[in-house]
């Protein structure tokens, strides 16, 4: 018997809600499967197994939050599924009620970015754990539920009938695709945290980026449109090159040091259709070429518009880089999503006079920023940090 | 091809991008970017789509000449005679 747990979905990561099931007890699965989704604070998440075998029970109910490495379900190996090894009917399951160990399992307290909103003050309530985690995940106040179990307390069925008596219309989420309203919540819970803990300091550099324009036409004029590159894949090699000689831009600040991370993984933050954010990572981006940089965005772009969020593919951003695209504005200041301890932003690439060579020409400039973490680094090492991502941009053919 | 069906395949693969607006509602005089909310990836998805469907390959020079739908079922037309 193995089981299926709450993922880490990254070092900031200590409880997720699950939202839903993809599968039912007595369904087969296989190694990669999304049976799941969660609820975090980078979003809503689609889980995968990395089992083989079949759904035997689940262990949570829908809209609990749960710590990291919680048992969510049992799953019947591949082994004792060919064994014929019958445990029990897998009916029962239906049922939503956790087993009696689950309140053994340590009960962590929640931190104050809790991205759920606050349980309902319950006093000195007798209330069923069921019916608790019921009147939470759907916002019931326990204090207006008449109760009809023992003694008078909640039990389960008292908060189901509350919410039809109430006629409450609990917005069912969409079975696949995002829930831009639990996104919104855990956007702002992230920033909130980031604007309550981290010190930012803030810095603009404009660059001259006419050569990479220039490059970049001479490159794209003999390539068909899936091999061409945009400048979004040059600026996010210059960052993952900039950051290698600038390491107090990338990593995380936890528990009240910072760690630098030895891998650089810049997040590239993608809007969502519809409003919402995700800043999934790409993995080793100095060690990638710009082709295979562009190819990664391009296939995260996809994936993120078309809602399809991997558990795999949130993986620690060590650093987030931002851009409004050509469309958006001059300049850009970002929130530092923590534990992370920087953003690079850019603004809009615009036709400015700029003197070169003692002549005012018509240059094409782009303003990057810098959002930094005054507890890891200062405004002087974050000017060198942007002059260097400057720098890389003057010669994009060595990038 | 007609210019109904150019304009069809535009609007599917534009629905594809932004599967939230009503393509039939879209002013097809209106910047493309604009009205759909497109970025320079999402352009460049939408150009790549027009190759493999036409079999057109569109160089970056071209752009500006697809920036309405108008615009974008006229250039098709005359590219594929």
């Amino acid at each position: 018997m193995a089981e299926f747990r709450m993922p880490s979905l990254g070092s900031d990561m200590e409880a997720g809600t699950l939202v839903e099931w993809l599968v039912k007890p007595g369904d087969s699965v296989k190694h990669g499967d999304i049976i799941a989704v969660v609820e975090t604070q980078k979003g809503a998440i689609e889980i995968e197994i990395f089992e083989t075998g079949e759904v035997e029970q689940f262990l949570v109910d829908i809209g609990t939050k749960v710590p990291v490495g919680t048992p969510l379900a049992k799953i019947r190996t591949e082994q004792e599924v060919n064994a014929g090894i019958d445990i029990k009917p897998s009916q029962e399951a239906l049922v939503i009620e956790p087993p009696a160990t689950m309140s053994i399992a340590p009960h962590p307290i929640w931190p104050p970015i809790s991205a759920v909103s606050p349980p309902p003050t319950i006093g000195r309530m007798r209330a069923s754990p069921a019916a608790r985690r019921l009147a939470r995940s759907c916002n019931v106040n326990l204090a207006a539920v008449v109760g009809s179990g023992p003694g008078g307390a909640i039990i389960f069925k008292d908060i189901e009938r509350q919410l039809t008596a109430a006629t409450m219309t609990v917005e069912k989420k969409s079975p696949k695709g995002l829930d831009l309203d639990a996104m919104r919540v855990a956007i702002a819970a992230a920033m909130a945290r980031s604007k309550r803990e981290i010190p930012h300091y803030y810095l603009e550099h404009q660059v001259d980026v006419t050569p990479c324009e220039a490059w970049l036409a001479r490159m794209n004029a003999t390539r068909p449109p899936e091999s061409r590159l945009l400048m979004g894949a040059v600026a996010m090699k210059a960052v993952a090159l900039a950051v290698r000689r600038f390491p107090t831009f990338n990593g995380f600040y936890v528990n009240g040091k910072f760690e630098p991370s030895s891998g650089v993984h810049p997040g590239m933050a993608i809007a969502i259709r519809g409003g919402g954010l995700a800043a999934p990572a790409i993995h080793d981006a100095d060690r990638l070429s710009c082709d295979a940089l562009m190819a990664s965005m391009r296939d995260l772009v996809a994936r993120m518009r078309s809602s399809h969020i991997r558990s795999s593919e949130i993986a620690d951003a060590t650093v987030t880089i931002s851009s409004l695209g050509e469309r958006g504005v001059d300049a850009l200041y970002g929130v530092i999503y923590p534990p992370q301890v920087a953003i690079v932003g850019f603004g809009k690439v615009v036709a400015r006079p700029w003197i070169v060579d003692d002549a005012v020409l018509p240059r094409s400039i782009v303003s990057i920023t810098l959002s930094g973490d005054h507890r890891v680094s200062d405004g002087h090492g974050g000017a060198l940090f942007l002059a260097e991502i400057g720098k890389l941009l003057q010669e994009p053919g060595k990038l | 091809m007609k210019d109904l069906d150019i304009g069809a395949v535009l609007r599917e693969e534009l629905g594809n991008i932004a599967p939230e607006i009503d393509m039939n509602s879209v002013d097809p005089y209106l910047d493309l970017r604009e009205a759909l909310d497109i970025d320079s990836m999402d352009f460049l998805n939408f150009i790549t789509a027009i190759h493999h469907r036409f079999g057109i390959n569109i160089p970056e020079i071209d752009y500006p000449k697809l920036t309405t739908l108008d615009a974008a079922v006229s250039y098709l037309k005359a590219k594929l005679g």
